[in-house]
Order: C-alpha cells, then structure tokens, then sequence
C-alpha cells in the first residue's frame, strides 16, 4: 500500500510539471460551473442568447494582467451587446499566490466595477483542463449545432505596453470574423504574460 | 596620476550609463556577432517572476567565476515593462548589486520577438539563450550554478 501511494505521488508530481497542454482551435469548449465574486455560479448555461464567450483567464496579481484589465473590460462592453460576453476566470493557485485569493478578487472586481463574472476555479480543474498557459491567456467559444467550439487562443493583441504602432487586434479580428460567419484569419498566438501558479508539489 | 583617475572615472561612468539600457533585438544580435569566439549566455527574466528573481544568484556567481578570466559573458536581458525601466529595474540591480550587465527589452511586439529568439519559445520566462558563434542552444526553464558550468561544458 505504502509503495502505491508512493508512486501515486511521484505521478502527481510528474503531472504537475509536465507540459500544459493546451486546447486548440476547432476542439470543443469545456463547460463550467465556477463561484463568481458575487458568490452565484456561472456556466455557459446562463447565456442563452450567447452566440459564444470571450474566455480570459487572468489574475489579480501579474503586471501582464494588470496592463490588460482595461483591454479585457473594453472587450466586454463591445462584444457582450453583440452575443460574445467575457467570462473571466483566475487560474492561479491562491495558497501559492496569496493575492488571487477569493476575497482579493472580490475587492478587484468590485473596485473596478468589471462588467463580467470573474469566477474562482477551486483546485484548478477548469485552468488545467483549458490549459491555460500565463496570464492573460484568451480562449474564444462560439456555440454550434455541435456544441461548445474553441475558435481562437492567445493574447488579446501584440501590443503588451501599448507602445507598438503597427499592433494587430487578434481578439476583436476573430470576433468580427466569427460575426461574418468566416472562421478567424489568425486562430493561435503566443499567450505571453506571467506563468499559472500551480499548486506546488510537495 | 591625475589623469588615470579620470580615466577610472570616465571608464566607470561609460559602464554605469550602459547598464540596465534598453536593448533592441537587432543590437542584441549584433552583440553577439560582435564576439564570435565567446559564450553568450543570455538570461530572459523580469523584476516580478519570482523563479527569475530565484535563479538570478546563480548567473551572478556564474559570471563572476567565468566572465573576467574566459570568454564567457552573462546578459541579462529584463522583459518588464519599459516604463518600469526606472522604477522596478534598476532598484533591483541596486538592491541586489548585480555585477552582469542588466538590460531591458525594448521591443514593441512580443509576438514577433519571441519567435525570433526561438520559434519554440511559449513566452514563459525564465528562458535562456547560449549562442556562440552560429552555435545557439534555447532553454525554457530553470537554471542551478551546476546546470549552467554543464551548458559551459558543451559549448566550449
């Protein structure tokens, strides 16, 4: 028994450092049910009129996030009145990083007024079954016949410090696309922006 | 006499001003063209990555016992923000008084650079280049004193 639990942990441990997978482009959206900072659960369930979701995961805590928060909060207040609303989610571990704990998000997202659900992922299911990457890192949904389809992720654009004159809008570009009924130009980019922190291996 | 230590002075003045400047791709590669017979070994971090700031000690130490004697030198190469340049950078290097030469990134799109430095490259920090010459090997993770005398090893 003990030998088993050894090797269980040797497993976990190798798992926890292994690579990210994350998903693609043209693979099926995994449905949630996550605690807001309002303390309702949110799942794609509650958008009956989405024609798709703008999914961000992000944090309180990385300057990369940070730089982003306004971007992420404008994207909201475009696209949701078009069917394409954020959902904020924090895959960072809050034992590992103690200001993304549940109150401190509270404050965040109270403070800045967001717009959108800004969800808890306990254990971090929902980071990991994305494979979210850094922070920011952006996942586009559309909803099908089929179900629940990633369409685009990444950066929400190439212009981190808002300092590069020839940026290119990935996120809004693959929105409009989506809208035209055409499938986004450019699907996949770099998520760059701070590491998830994952729940240390002991 | 007089003029020596005005010499020192210029000198140290020249090195202090060239430290923690911000540095374009283009002028990172000619760097190293610059040196075709030494070992760069070019450290990707910034201020606020806590397994940067960890593993920092280790290139310090690295460049301290190799950087003066052998044709090994150490860049570090921030990529916080350039309006952190002041603020966030160079207190750091005062605080932890790095004797590698610091620089901050300055490049506008992050999607470009990164594939420019490796088409491998995810964007996660730590990273670390080893060029030599046309000799370059990229390495997206950590790095102990030992980990990096073994690089040294293969590439010399």
């Amino acid at each position: 028994m003990k030998k088993y639990i050894f090797i269980l942990l040797a497993f976990v441990g190798f798992s926890a450092n292994a690579q990210i997978n994350t998903l693609t482009p043209g693979t099926s959206a995994p449905d949630f049910k996550l605690k807001n900072v309002d303390g309702k659960e949110v799942s794609f369930a509650n958008y009956p009129n989405a024609k798709g979701f703008i999914v961000v995961f992000t944090c309180n805590t990385c300057p990369v996030a940070k730089a982003y928060e306004t971007r992420i909060m404008e994207l909201d207040k475009k696209f949701a009145p078009l069917g394409y609303p954020v959902i904020a989610i924090n895959p960072n571990d809050p034992e590992v990083s103690q200001g993304d704990n549940f109150d401190a998000m509270k404050e965040l997202a109270k403070a800045k007024k967001y717009s959108f659900p800004y969800l808890y992922d306990a254990g971090q299911v929902i980071t990991n079954k994305y494979g979210a990457k850094n922070t920011p890192h952006i996942f586009i949904v559309s909803k099908t016949a089929t179900g629940n389809v990633i369409e685009y992720t990444g950066s929400i654009d190439n212009d981190q410090q808002n300092n590069n004159p020839e940026r290119t809008l990935y996120v809004e570009n693959a929105i409009n696309a989506l809208r035209s009924n055409s499938k986004p130009l450019v699907n996949s980019t770099k998520a760059i922006g701070c590491t998830v922190r994952r729940k240390a291996v002991k | 006499m007089r003029q020596l230590s005005i010499l020192i002075i210029l000198t140290f003045t020249a090195s202090f001003a060239k430290s923690q400047s911000l540095l374009s791709l283009d002028q990172l590669e000619k760097r190293l063209q610059s040196g075709r017979d030494t070992v760069y070994i070019i450290n990707f971090w910034a201020t606020w990555c806590a397994p940067c700031v960890k593993e920092i000690p280790s290139f310090e130490k690295f460049n301290k016992e190799h950087g003066l004697s052998e044709k090994v030198k150490v860049l570090l190469v921030s990529v916080d923000f350039i309006s952190d340049r002041k603020i966030k950078v160079i207190p750091f290097v005062k605080k932890k008084q790095l004797k590698s030469e610091v620089f901050v990134l300055n490049e506008p799109d992050q999607q470009k650079y990164i594939d420019r430095i490796d088409k491998n490259w995810s964007g996660t920090i730590p990273a670390t280049l080893f060029v030599k010459g046309k000799k370059r090997k990229f390495v997206e993770s950590e790095f102990s004193y030992l980990a990096l005398e073994k690089e040294l090893q293969n590439f010399k």
